[in-house]
C-alpha cells in the first residue's frame, strides 16, 4: 500500500475517551454572553423606559387636581387652570397621523410595486438612492417646508380664509411625505421576498403584469407590508420636529355642542396641537421638576405609548388572520 | 441536425421552432434549433446540464420575455403563427401554452383557489365548482383533496403540490402543457404517478416535457429530441426522433454516447 489518506486511516484506527472529551472553548462562551448583552440592552431600555414613564405619571395621577376620568374624558388641556384632558392632544396627533397615513400609504406602495414589479434594473439603480436621500433630510427641514411652501399652496388652493397659518393638513401631508421612504422600503424589501416561482407560476396561465402584481405578489408580500404600515403609522404618531413647526401650538380645545363638528372639530385646516409637539414645547420651558405640569407630560407620553403598543397588537392579529403563507 | 421526424400531416403539428437562436446578453444559450411538435403526442427534451433545453422550452411560451436580456430570433410558429411578431400578446400565447416548473410552485391560497385562480383572471363564466373538480380529477388529485378544497395548496406534499400545479394549468384549458422537469423535485413513486397522469393528458393536450432522466424519456414519451452544448457553449438539437427509435437506433454518435451513459 503506497499512500493512505486520512479517511483511510481512521478505519480501524482505535480512538480513545481522551480524544472525544469535552473541552473548553473560551472564545465561543465570550461571544456568546457578548451577543446576550447586546440583546439585553435594548430590552432593559424598553423596560427602563417604561418605568420612568409610569413612574412619574403616576405621580401626576396622585395628584389631587387631576382624576383618571377627567384625564380621559374633558375635552380641554389648559395646565394654567387645572384643565387635564387628553383629547384636545390626542385628536391633533390622529388629525396629523391620519392625513399622513392617507398620504403615505398609497403613494410608498405604489413606488414600491413599481420598483419591485415593474421598474428595469437601471431605474430602479437611479431611484432607490433618491428615495434614501429623501429620508435621510432633517425633519426640521421638513417642518419649514410645511410652513413654508405645504401651508401657502393650501392656502391658494382652497383660500386663505378657510386655510389658518398653523393647521394640521399641511403638516400631516408632510409627514405623510416623510415616512414615504419607510413605507415603500420596507414594502419592496416584502414584495422582493416573493418567490420568483409564483410569479412565473401566475404568467404561465396567461396573467398580466397588472394581475401578478395585485393578485398573487402583494397578498404573498401582506405580512411585511403590514410591518412596514405600522413602522410608518408609529413613525407618524411620534414624528414631533413637523408638528411642532407648522401645525400650531397650542391645543385645540373644544366643547361638544358649542362648536361645530365639521367647522372646527375635525377640521384639519385649523391649527391644532399633537401630544409630541405639546411635550416638546413645555418641556422647552421654565419647567420646575415635580410641579403638576411636568408630570402630565409623562402622561402624555404613557398614553402616546399606549397608542402605538395597541396598533402593534392590532397589526398583528390582522396578520395572523390574513397572511397568506408559502413554504 | 438528424430528424426523422417530419411525416406528420400539417393538421397534426402543434408548435414548429424554425432556425431559432436564443441569445441572454451578448451570450448565445441556443443556436439554430428547428422541429416539429406533434399534437397529442409526448416529446420529451433531454442531453447534458446546459444544452439549452429549458431554454427552447421557455421560447415556446415566452416565459424567456421574464428575462431582461433574453433575446429569441428565428420563428416559433404556433398555429402558422410567429408567437415572437410584434403584434402577438405573450398574455394570450401563456394561456394557450401553459408551462409545469421543476419546484412546485402552487400559490399561497386554498387548494380550490389554485385552480380557479387562473381561469378567474380569464374570465371564465362556466361553473367555477365544476371545473375546478373536473381539473383535479384530471390530475388524478381530485379523490386526495375533494374534502379539503379549503387549506392551503402547501398543506400538500410534493407529488400532491405538483399534481395541483398540473390541475391549475388545465384549468385554464391549454393546447400545449410544457413541464420543465416536473419530477426532478419529487421521490420515485410521486415521480411514476405524474409519468401516469402525463399519458393520460396527452389524449386532451400536446406536451413537451424536459428531463434530465433518460430512463423518463425512454418509458414515457413518444419523440425525443436530443440536444448537446457546442464548443462555443451555445446549446443545439443533436437528434430528433421517435423515441423507440432514438434509443435503440440513434443516428448520432453523440446521441449514442450520451443514451449509454458515456457523457453527460
Amino acid at each position: 500500500m503506497a499512500t493512505r489518506s486520512p479517511a483511510q486511516a481512521m478505519i480501524g484506527a482505535q480512538v480513545s475517551r481522551e480524544e472525544l472529551a469535552k473541552r473548553p472553548r473560551v472564545g465561543e462562551t465570550l461571544i456568546q454572553g457578548f451577543l446576550f448583552i447586546c440583546g439585553a440592552i435594548s430590552i432593559l431600555t424598553t423596560v427602563g423606559i417604561l418605568y420612568e414613564l409610569g413612574k412619574e405619571a403616576l405621580l401626576f395621577f396622585r395628584s389631587p387636581d387631576v382624576t383618571l376620568v377627567e384625564f380621559f374624558t374633558s375635552t380641554h388641556w389648559q395646565p394654567a387652570i387645572l384643565d387635564f384632558g387628553i383629547w384636545p392632544l390626542v385628536l391633533g396627533t390622529i388629525f396629523t397621523s391620519v392625513i399622513a397615513m392617507l398620504v403615505a400609504l398609497p403613494l410608498g406602495l405604489a413606488t414600491a410595486i413599481y420598483l419591485s414589479e415593474y421598474a428595469s434594473e437601471r431605474a430602479r439603480n437611479i431611484l432607490k438612492p433618491i428615495l434614501e436621500v429623501l429620508a435621510g433630510i432633517p425633519t426640521v427641514v421638513y417642518g419649514y417646508f410645511a410652513l413654508t411652501f405645504m401651508t401657502p399652496l393650501l392656502r391658494n388652493l382652497l383660500g386663505a380664509d378657510n386655510v389658518q397659518i398653523f393647521n394640521t393638513a399641511s403638516a400631516g401631508i408632510v409627514v405623510g411625505i416623510l415616512i414615504i421612504p419607510l413605507v415603500s422600503s420596507l414594502s419592496e424589501d416584502a414584495l422582493h421576498a416573493v418567490p420568483i416561482g409564483l410569479r412565473q407560476a401566475a404568467y404561465a396561465l396567461g396573467a398580466t403584469k397588472l394581475e401578478t402584481s395585485l393578485k398573487i405578489v402583494l397578498p404573498g408580500a401582506l405580512s411585511g407590508i403590514t410591518a412596514a404600515f405600522v413602522f410608518a403609522i408609529s413613525r407618524a404618531i411620534g414624528e414631533t420636529m413637523v408638528v411642532a413647526i407648522a401645525a400650531g401650538n397650542g391645543p385645540k380645545n373644544f366643547d361638544f355642542g358649542q362648536d361645530p363638528l365639521f367647522g372646527t372639530i375635525l377640521n384639519p385646516f385649523v391649527a391644532a396641537e399633537t401630544m409630541t409637539a405639546h411635550i416638546v414645547r413645555i418641556s422647552g420651558g421654565d419647567l420646575s421638576y415635580d410641579s403638576i405640569d411636568y408630570n402630565s407630560i409623562f402622561a402624555i407620553g404613557l398614553t402616546l405609548f399606549l397608542m402605538t403598543l395597541g396598533l402593534n397588537i392590532l397589526s398583528q392579529r390582522f396578520v395572523a388572520r390574513f397572511r397568506e403563507v408559502y413554504e | 441536425m438528424t430528424s426523422t421526424v417530419t411525416g406528420f400531416a400539417n393538421g397534426n403539428l402543434a408548435v414548429e421552432a424554425r432556425n431559432m437562436h436564443v441569445y441572454y446578453g451578448p451570450f448565445r444559450a441556443v443556436k439554430d434549433v428547428s422541429l416539429k411538435i406533434k399534437t397529442h403526442a409526448i416529446t420529451a427534451f433531454i442531453g447534458p446540464s446546459g444544452c439549452g433545453k429549458s431554454t427552447v422550452l421557455r421560447s415556446f411560451n415566452r416565459m424567456n420575455d421574464l428575462v431582461a436580456t433574453a433575446r429569441v430570433e428565428g420563428e416559433i410558429l404556433y398555429h402558422g403563427n410567429n408567437i415572437y411578431s410584434n403584434d402577438v400578446d405573450p398574455v394570450e400565447i401563456r394561456r394557450r401554452i401553459g408551462m409545469v416548473f421543476q419546484k412546485p410552485n402552487p400559490f399561497p391560497k386554498t387548494i380550490y383557489e389554485n385552480v380557479a385562480w387562473g381561469a378567474r383572471i380569464n374570465s371564465y363564466k362556466g361553473d367555477m365548482d365544476e371545473l375546478v373538480e373536473s381539473s383535479l380529477r384530471q390530475a388524478a388529485l381530485w379523490n386526495e383533496v375533494k374534502d379539503k378544497l379549503q387549506e392551503s395548496g402547501y398543506s400538500l406534499s410534493g407529488g400532491q403540490q405538483q399534481r395541483l400545479c398540473i390541475a391549475r394549468t388545465i384549468a385554464v384549458k391549454p393546447d400545449i402543457i410544457l413541464m420543465d422537469e416536473p419530477t426532478s423535485a419529487l421521490d420515485p413513486v410521486a415521480t411514476l404517478r405524474i409519468e401516469e397522469l402525463i399519458q393520460e393528458l396527452k389524449k386532451n393536450y400536446t406536451i413537451i416535457i424536459v428531463t434530465h432522466n433518460m430512463q423518463q424519456a425512454a418509458r414515457a414519451s413518444d419523440f425525443t429530441a436530443f440536444y448537446n452544448m457546442d464548443e462555443d457553449r451555445a446549446g443545439y438539437l443533436v437528434e430528433y426522433s421517435g423515441t423507440n427509435e432514438l434509443f435503440t437506433n440513434p443516428k448520432n454518435e453523440l446521441t449514442e454516447q450520451y443514451i449509454t451513459g458515456r457523457f453527460g
